[in-house]
Order: structure tokens, then C-alpha cells, then sequence
């Protein structure tokens, strides 16, 4: 606990700036080492300029932030280094922060010891850590409604419903004769249940949305060789990162490209031909591309219009069914010589650049991507918290399923696990709140 | 003169805790301040209730007398909540007021090893912050290894009828004016707390046409496990329920200035229990409430006054006179008695330990109202404890804490010690977690062995409840033992009750986890063929039918079981731990939790608290 630790908390390569986070009792102490003046006895929450010297050579020119405990992230005493010289001066500076003293810190452990010297919750911590991953606007916005507690007051709000039936529950325990006091019957709290079920799970829903936020959706292309997925995935990304050419079967590798639709991250996976072979080589870029069906969120089938369906494509079509999926007929500009049953079909042309934004509308469509713009970002998108989630809404189905069979004091239980997980998620499960929530609502006494 | 353990109070914890340590064989000395006032019941006329009720079958299990005496005195039996499952059913007795202190007195006067002694005990005597016994108003000193505690109500009491204090103890008894400040000076934190009691109506003055009666139960039930009591139930006193009347309301709210709670003749900061609140606060909180529920109960066979439950006020007595006259057949009701509220003196518990010997002087050990409980039962709980602690504290054996998964006197003594309180404690089922572990049908499964091992529980009665034990094993073997087969005999039987159809032999057992089937109707399908008594097959009946919900509650009580095997060390520094919130920090210095899991359950005290705490644990004792 009471070491110092020192990271680069900023993307190394990104940005003029980068900054050196330095934490821990001794962060002044080891700083001082290296700098050019005397910060020992500064001042609390005061910017120092100068230089970050090496036996007598300067290193870089850098600001220094001096936060001193308790009034910082970690609650602990902080020294920010601001480098102006880039990667390698960066790493220098590191290195020299490591030599003098300071351990390296593992990822996330300042959010980590701000949670563990109270400076913040479970559910801030998450976060934050979320804040740093965030990829995207969309993203960054997520993680700070999380930080500000909406994500809480969601699941405090299920939380209030639970306790009114659990309280309700509880006063015809401890007050069974008081008649003017509404007795709760298993039939009565039935359809209350199973509003609180649906509203777990359109938290779940949202929540999964939450995840597509941060961790981007994975977008698979699959199709005969020389379909034209690479080309579609170079039109996507806007770079040539995979090799096109027109010999079947180059692509052996899976290529991933990053692109971004209405802030949502977008991860393009390329995927080998797939076709029966008996090459080697060929044939684990056939199992890749099986694995990647399993592995996206969404399926795009590539076909070409000029060509006839195989037995493979029916066959992979029947495989991608149950999945979110587009089927797109490529080189629209050739001779049709398909047949499809399939409803719905994008017809494009890369060549001659026609029908791809509708491609792209599609994949809003999908994932409702408009929606979770518009949407006030209030879900969960940790998996912790959304696996809570989903142990919370299994003890409230427990319930429902027990609802015939045993008397309500019984059921009560699978309510107050219900009620514990979701407090869980926010970092609250105290008793007292229940005993309170009994005397103010109920009016009891001798 | 010298004593073992000596007593101080002879309300229901006094009596509990003097005759524990005499039956453990101590020498034993009961102090009162009015041998006629022996185990009275100055509020409300019963014994047992919710939770409560199961209290009281904890303490029978554990050899107490409280129990007993109710069995013997009642005038009205009911088992609280039989419609729902069986952790929360209840046992609740109205029991005459005359006759239950009577018998308790005959107890105490009959118990070897007990003197009663008719005084008042104004101070302690101390030497190195250890107790070595008591000193009485005329300056006797009495000697003693242990002394217990059992003030009640009467340190430094006050009682509120509208602007009128008086100190005095409940139904103008001698206060005790001196003992509190003494242990301020010890060193305790002194708490002022308040409670209040609703009028008496004579009872040949009200019209019982216009209240709904109410009967206690056509089942006969005791609290004593030991014999099967048997009574003619239609021979109990009923209760009776009123409304409160809008008349009623108003005059309320007219005169609201004129209560000494919202008059502001209270002391300042004295907290009363929300529970009980007096009817003045309950049409103030509950404005949008039109009518309140009153129970007018009997209180002894022997003398003419009904107990008004729900009527509980400081109003002056002419507001009082008119309240009740607004209620329904109390036209011309008399009011034998004024409702008040009664303002006393109580230790903070936090200064004391699980085992009831306080932190701050060796030796003295407390009990009851003056740990900041309420109720007859509370308070006999924790006498209990007290009594046998103390004498096993002289022969230096381990204390007898009883966890939160065994017994709710277990739960009542943790939550005051580790949670301590700022209003009377009253204990509620949803006070107790493991509540399905800690029924009022396995009470005496749960902790007679405790009794029989500290010597409350004697050989025949012990042996008794071995055989029961023995029994409920067998009838259990039993049932896994013997199988249905898929004849069309059975099966029609089967569709008889509304069961599905079997396609294979079943066991007993396992046909019983049917919800519409139930050990009554295998019995007299003649499916079940041999008879045990009812309590046996009950336990073995409820085993099976609740065994996913009492697997789950198991395993959460491992789960804290083991956090209380993580010891925290008596010298432990809180100050030098790094990172602690403050709060957390004062909070653990304050309380000295002994074990993980209590210092967890510290109001204040944060899970990542309690992680910093384990790290420092692990580094400092460990390594």
C-alpha cells in the first residue's frame, strides 16, 4: 500500500502532452530528485515549470502539478509531469521515476487505490476505468454519467421498488393485526414482480448497448474468395490496410480496420475465403473464419451478383441465420446470375461505389445506433455490473417461479437477494435502509 | 455479606439473570427497590409477539423462566402469522398482570442459592476500574464477584404528561436518582431515551357493542417445550379492536402544542422508538391516514382496567379525558390510569461486549433497558445472557455468545454492541438475516444444548430433547426409506389430492416436496404409517419442503461464520493504520469489534474499510 507508483496516464504517441502520474507518499520526494528545483516544501495544488534533468543534462521541459494528500485522485500525495518531448524523452522520464524510486503502477491501480482509500465507489471506479477506455465521444460520455451517478439512480430506482414490497412484506410480519395496513398476498406482488423483471432486462438491453459503446461492434465479412471483401473493407476504413488483389485466397490473415458510425466504434474483421481446400494454410484461415461467425456481433455475406449461389453459400447462410447478418450482393454492375430467396438484400457496387451508404444505414439500423446517441446514457457497460445485473434478474425469476409454491415470507427472501445484488452493483446493501423504509411508510406502534 | 453475583433491578431481565446464576449454582442476591413490583409488566399486557414470541422460546430453550410463567398465566394464546411460512410464525400470550409477577416472585423466593433483598443500590464498588460489588442508599456495602445491571427504566426517569415532569419512576415508583451519574463518572456515555404507555379504561365503562372482538387461537400452544399444555380454549379472554374516530383527530391536532412531545417539554435530543409512536405523532406523520387502529386488551382478571393499545400519549389529562371519549364505545369510559411518557437514563451499548460485560469496568455486567432495548422480552434475553456469563466468568470459562445464525437474542446482542442505538431497540424479523434458521418451532433444537451445557437445562429434560432428536432422525430415515409405487391404486389416490400421477417409485421424502402434499394427508391416506409425535414430524416436514430456501440461508451464514473466525487482535491500533477513513477509523476504535464480521456490520464502516483493514492485518500479524 504504501509505495509509490508512476505511469504515463496518457496514450503514448497521441497528443503534444504527454503526462507522467506519479502517486504514493514518496511522489514528492522521488520527483524532487529529478527536477531542477527545490518542490519539497511547494504548496499544495500548485503548477511548478522547469526541467527534468539526469546528471546534469536536461532531459525535457516539463510542468509539474503538485497535489498534495488528501485532496487527490488517490487521496495520496500526486505529482503530475507534463512532457513536452515526445515518446522517447516520455519513457525516459519513466524510467528515470523508476530508477529514483517509484514502482511501475499496474493498469488501473490509481483508480484502484482511489477506491481503496475511499476516495471513490465501486460503481465510480468502474467508471473511470471505462473513461480510460473509451474510444469514442459516445464512449467518454457513458463512462461520465456513470461517474455522476446516473447509472445509480437507475438501479436505485429498482432498488426503491423491491424495498416498497419488501418493507410492505416485512410490516405484515412484524404487525400481522394491523388491519388498516395493506396485506400483501402473493397474487398482489406478482405483476409488480414482473414489472421489475422487465425492468432489468430492458437495463440488461441497454446495458449490452453500453457495452457496444465502449468495446465497438464486431463486424464480420465473409464470402467466397474474390467476392470483394477486402475492397469492402478498404472502402470502410478508408485505408489500404488489407492486400486486394485478384488471385483467390490472399487474404490468409485476419485483418482487423476500425472505422466509426454515429460515434460507435465499428471493428471490421476480414475474414480468409471460405471454401473447402486442402491447403494447410488455407484451411486455418477457413476455421478462423467459423470462429469470427461465432465471434461478431454482426455478420456482413458478401456475394457477387454475376455468380451463381455455391453449396457452401447455402450452407453458411443457413450457419449465419440466427445471427444479426446483411447479405450483400456485390458487383451490381456485372450480369445478374443469382437467385436468392433472401428478403433482404444490399445491392452494391464497389467498383463503381454505388449502394454503400445504404450498407452503412443498415448497420444503424441494426444496432438501433441512432437511439443510443439520442438515448440519455444511463446503463451499465462493465461486465461486472452487467453480470450482477443478470444474477439479479435470475433471483427475480426465482421468485416468480416460486410464487405458487411457497408462502410470501419465502418468497421475500429471493427479493432481498434481488434487492442485495442490485445494491452490489452500486456498493450499497445496508440493513438500516430497511428498518427505515418500515417506519417511515408504515404507520405502526403501541 | 458476601455474593457470587448480585443483581441490581428485578424487572424481567433481573429475574432472568438472578435465576440463571443461582441455578448455575452461584450465590446469588437480587436487589429491588419494591419486592412488590417483582417481573411487572407496566405497559402493554403480553408476552411474546412477532419475533418476540420467539425470543421467549429461546429463552425456555436456554432454561429461562420467562416462558413458564406465561404458559401459566395467560388469558389468551395466538400464534401470529400461521397463515404464512413457518420462520416467521410467532407465539404471542395476553397474560394476567397480577398473576405472572406473582408467580415469577414465587419462582425467586423458591430458588436456591437466591436471596431477595428490598433496597436500593446507589453506587458501585470500584477499585482499578474492576467491580467488586454494591453500595446501598444508607451507605451498606455488599461484596461480590460480578454484578449485573438491570435498571430498566428507572435511572433518573421523568415522566411527561403534557407540561407536567415528574421524576419518578413508571406508575409513580422511586426512581433510582443517583446510580446513573455514578457511571457517568465511571466513564460511560449515559444515552436519555424515551418510551411511553397509553391509558387504562375501566372496563365496565365501555360499550363493547361497538368493538370487533377478537379471540385468541382454537389451537392450544405454549411456549414450554418440556410438557405439552393443554387448556380449554374457549375459555380465554378476547381483546377487542376500535377505530380512532375524525372527532378524535381533531381534538389531536387542536391541542398538538399542548403535548410534551410537540409541546417541546421533552429534553432535547431524547429520541422515543419510532415503533411506538405515541398517536399524536402518528396523525401528524400520517396526516392523509383517516382512521388509526386501537386494541383495547385485558390486563388481569383480578382488577376492572383494559389496556388501550395504539392510545399511547402525552397530552395533558384533560385532552386525554377528551380523546377518549371521541373513540367508539368509550362515551363514558373512566380513565383509571393517564397515558404518559416516560424519559430515562441508559448506558450506550457500544460500551458493552457480546458477552454483556461492560467494556469500561470488569466485573459489571448489563442488561436490559438500560442497554437501550425495549420490551419484556429484549430485556429477559439478554438477563439470561447476563446471568450465565457472569457464572461462567467466575469459574473462567468462555463466555456464551450466541451468533446471529442461531438465535435472534444472539442478533439482538451483536446489533446493540456493534450497531448501538440512539432509540429503544425493539426486535423485528427483519432485524435477523438467517430469520429462516431461527424459527420459533426449532428453538429448543437450536439451543438447548447451550443450556444443558452451562447447567440450566437439568438431565430428564435434556434427555427428552436427545430423544426428540433421535426421532426426528428416524422419521426422516424413514421417509427416504420407504417408496411410493406407480400402481393405478396410488395413482388414483394420487389424483384424488390433485397430484400428478408417478411413472416411477418415489420415496416418501421426496413426494413430500410436492407443495399440495403434506405429511397430514399421506397420514391419513394411510400412506405414512408410522406415527411419530406432531413436533417431530413438523421439523421433518418443514426440512423438506424448505430445504432449497434453508440450503441458501446456510450458506450465507457460512459465508459470515467465517468472516467472525477472522479475529481482530485486542491490541490493535486503529490510529496506525494508513488510509482508513476517519470515520471508519473512529468507529472501529469506538466499538473494538473482536472479529472481521463484526467490525463489517459497523454502521460507517465501508467494505473498502474493511479491505484496507485485511491488508493491514495480513502485513502487520501475518508476515
Amino acid at each position: 500500500m504504501e509505495d509509490t507508483i508512476a505511469a504515463i496516464s496518457t496514450t503514448l504517441g497521441v497528443g503534444a502532452i504527454s503526462i507522467i502520474r506519479v502517486s504514493g507518499p514518496e511522489a514528492i520526494k522521488i520527483v524532487n530528485k529529478i527536477f531542477d528545483k527545490n518542490i519539497k516544501d511547494a504548496k499544495t495544488h500548485t503548477i511548478h515549470y522547469g526541467h527534468i534533468i539526469d546528471k546534469n543534462q536536461i532531459i525535457d521541459e516539463v510542468l509539474i502539478s503538485i497535489m498534495l494528500a488528501p485532496k487527490t485522485f488517490t487521496k495520496e500525495n500526486v505529482v503530475e509531469i507534463n512532457c513536452h518531448g515526445g515518446i522517447i524523452t516520455t519513457n525516459k522520464v519513466l524510467e528515470l521515476l523508476l530508477l529514483n524510486g517509484a514502482r511501475l503502477a499496474e493498469p488501473g491501480e490509481f483508480t484502484k487505490r482511489a477506491f481503496l482509500n475511499g476516495r471513490i465507489d465501486l460503481t465510480q471506479a468502474e467508471g473511470i476505468m471505462n473513461l480510460i477506455e473509451a474510444k469514442t465521444e459516445v464512449g467518454r460520455k457513458l463512462s461520465i454519467n456513470q461517474l455522476t451517478g446516473n447509472v445509480s439512480n437507475l438501479i436505485e430506482n429498482l432498488r426503491q421498488k423491491l424495498l416498497e414490497i419488501i418493507s410492505n412484506i416485512e410490516v405484515n410480519i412484524d404487525y400481522p393485526e394491523y388491519e388498516d395496513i395493506e396485506v400483501l398476498t402473493n397474487k398482489k406482488i406478482y405483476p409488480k414482480l414482473k414489472e421489475i423483471q422487465e425492468n432489468i432486462d430492458e437495463i440488461i438491453k441497454k446495458s449490452e448497448s453500453g457495452k457496444i459503446i465502449k468495446e465497438g461492434i464486431n463486424i464480420g465479412i465473409i464470402g467466397r474468395p474474390n467476392v470483394g471483401k477486402s475492397s469492402l473493407l478498404n472502402y470502410l476504413i478508408e485505408e489500404d490496410k488489407a492486400i486486394v488483389t485478384d488471385i483467390e485466397g490472399t487474404t490468409r490473415d485476419i485483418v482487423e480496420g476500425k472505422f466509426i458510425l454515429n460515434g460507435i466504434v465499428c471493428n471490421i474483421i476480414d475474414t480468409a475465403g471460405i471454401r473447402k481446400t486442402d491447403n494447410i494454410v488455407e484451411q486455418i484461415g477457413v476455421d478462423k473464419s467459423y470462429e469470427i461467425i461465432k465471434k461478431s456481433d454482426l455478420i456482413i455475406y458478401l456475394l457477387n451478383n454475376n455468380e451463381k449461389l455455391t453449396k457452401e453459400d447455402i450452407e453458411i447462410l443457413n450457419q449465419i441465420k440466427n445471427k444479426k447478418h446483411i447479405v450483400v450482393i456485390n458487383k451490381i454492375d456485372l450480369k445478374n446470375n443469382l437467385e436468392i430467396s433472401e428478403n433482404e438484400v444490399i445491392k452494391i457496387s464497389i467498383k463503381e461505389n454505388i449502394g454503400l451508404e445504404s450498407l452503412k444505414q443498415k448497420i444503424i439500423e441494426i444496432f438501433n445506433l441512432e437511439q443510443i446517441e439520442t438515448n440519455d446514457l444511463t446503463y451499465l457497460s462493465s461486465a461486472r455490473s452487467i453480470s450482477l445485473l443478470k444474477k439479479s434478474k435470475e433471483s427475480i425469476e426465482k421468485s416468480l417461479n416460486n410464487i405458487k409454491k411457497y408462502p410470501i415470507d419465502m418468497i421475500e427472501l429471493d427479493l432481498k437477494e434481488c434487492w442485495n445484488i442490485l445494491g452490489e452493483i452500486i456498493g450499497k446493501t445496508y440493513k438500516e435502509e430497511l428498518i427505515d423504509e418500515i417506519f417511515s411508510r408504515f404507520c405502526l406502534g403501541k | 455479606m458476601n455474593y457470587d453475583i448480585i443483581v441490581v433491578g428485578a424487572g424481567h431481565a433481573g429475574c432472568e439473570a438472578a435465576l440463571a446464576s443461582a441455578r448455575i449454582g452461584k450465590k446469588t442476591l437480587l436487589i429491588t427497590a419494591n419486592l412488590k413490583n417483582v417481573a411487572s409488566l407496566p405497559c402493554n399486557p403480553s408476552i411474546g409477539g412477532s419475533a418476540k414470541g420467539i425470543i421467549v422460546r429461546e429463552i425456555d430453550a436456554l432454561g429461562g423462566e420467562m416462558g413458564k410463567i406465561a404458559d401459566k398465566t395467560f388469558l389468551q394464546m395466538k400464534m401470529l402469522n400461521s397463515s404464512k411460512g413457518p420462520a416467521v410464525r410467532s407465539l404471542r400470550a395476553q397474560v394476567d398482570k397480577v398473576t405472572y409477577p406473582k408467580e415469577m416472585l414465587k419462582t425467586l423466593e423458591n430458588q436456591e442459592n437466591l436471596t431477595l433483598l428490598e433496597s436500593m443500590v446507589e453506587d458501585l464498588i470500584v477499585e482499578n476500574k474492576e467491580v467488586r460489588g454494591v453500595i446501598l442508599f444508607d451507605n451498606t456495602k455488599i461484596l461480590s464477584k460480578k454484578v449485573i445491571l438491570t435498571t430498566g427504566t428507572y435511572l433518573k426517569s421523568d415522566i411527561l404528561i403534557g407540561d407536567e415532569r415528574k421524576r419518578s419512576g413508571p406508575h409513580d415508583e422511586k426512581p433510582s436518582l443517583y446510580l446513573s451519574d455514578k457511571l457517568k463518572q465511571y466513564g460511560f456515555n449515559i444515552l436519555r431515551l424515551k418510551t411511553g404507555t397509553p391509558q387504562r379504561i375501566k372496563k365496565s365503562t365501555i360499550n363493547f357493542l361497538e368493538t370487533k372482538e377478537e379471540l385468541g387461537d382454537k389451537e392450544c400452544y405454549c411456549f414450554n417445550t418440556e410438557e405439552q399444555m393443554t387448556y380449554d380454549t374457549n375459555k380465554q379472554i378476547p381483546c377487542h379492536l376500535i377505530y380512532t374516530t375524525d372527532l378524535t383527530k381533531k381534538i389531536i391536532l387542536e391541542n398538538l402544542n399542548k403535548s410534551a412531545m410537540y409541546g417541546g417539554y421533552v429534553t432535547e435530543g431524547t429520541v422515543g422508538p419510532r415503533y411506538c409512536p405515541s398517536i399524536e405523532d402518528k396523525i401528524v406523520r400520517f396526516s392523509d391516514k383517516e382512521r388509526h387502529q386501537l386494541f383495547i386488551e385485558p390486563e388481569s382478571i383480578y382488577y376492572d382496567d383494559m389496556y388501550l393499545q395504539g392510545f399511547s400519549t402525552s397530552m395533558p389529562r384533560d385532552v386525554q379525558e377528551k380523546m377518549v371519549h371521541s373513540l367508539p364505545g368509550m362515551k363514558n369510559a373512566i380513565i383509571t390510569k393517564y397515558a404518559y411518557a416516560i424519559e430515562y437514563d441508559a448506558i450506550s451499548p457500544t460500551q458493552v461486549t457480546r458477552s454483556l460485560e461492560t467494556k469500561i469496568l470488569k466485573n459489571l455486567y448489563t442488561a436490559g433497558q438500560i442497554n437501550g432495548t425495549s420490551g419484556y422480552e429484549e430485556a429477559a434475553g439478554q438477563g439470561i445472557i447476563a446471568g450465565i456469563n457472569a457464572a461462567l466468568a467466575i469459574d473462567n470459562k468462555e463466555p456464551l455468545i450466541l451468533k446471529r445464525n442461531e438465535a435472534y437474542i444472539g442478533v439482538l446482542i451483536d446489533d446493540l454492541v456493534t450497531k448501538g442505538t440512539t432509540e429503544p431497540y425493539r426486535m423485528l424479523t427483519s432485524r435477523a438475516e438467517y430469520r429462516l434458521l431461527l424459527r420459533h418451532d426449532n428453538a429448543d433444537i437450536r439451543l438447548t444444548k447451550y443450556g444443558y451445557d452451562v447447567g440450566l437445562i437439568k438431565e430428564p429434560r435434556y434427555q427428552k430433547f436427545q430423544h426428540k432428536l433421535k426421532e426426528i432422525d428416524l422419521f426422516s430415515k424413514y421417509l427416504k426409506e420407504n417408496k411410493l409405487n406407480p400402481t393405478t391404486n396410488v395413482n388414483s389416490m394420487l389424483k384424488a389430492i390433485k397430484s400428478a400421477p408417478i411413472k416411477d417409485s418415489i420415496t416418501l421424502y421426496d413426494l413430500l416436496k410436492r407443495t399440495e402434499i403434506d405429511i397430514n394427508i399421506l397420514k391419513k391416506l394411510n400412506i405414512i404409517k408410522e406415527i411419530y409425535l406432531d413436533d417431530v414430524m413438523e421439523q421433518v416436514e418443514i426440512e423438506i419442503k424448505y430445504s432449497g430456501y434453508i440450503n441458501k440461508i446456510n450458506k450465507e451464514a457460512e459465508k459470515m461464520l467465517k468472516q467472525e473466525e477472522k479475529k481482530i487482535p485486542k491490541d490493535i491500533n486503529y490510529e496506525l493504520i494508513p488510509n482508513l477513513a476517519s470515520e471508519a477509523r473512529q468507529k472501529l476504535s469506538k466499538i473494538n469489534p473482536t472479529t472481521i464480521g463484526q467490525a463489517l456490520r459497523i454502521s460507517g464502516v465501508n467494505p473498502s474499510d474493511i479491505s484496507i483493514l485485511l491488508v493491514y492485518l495480513r502485513k502487520k500479524y501475518n508476515e
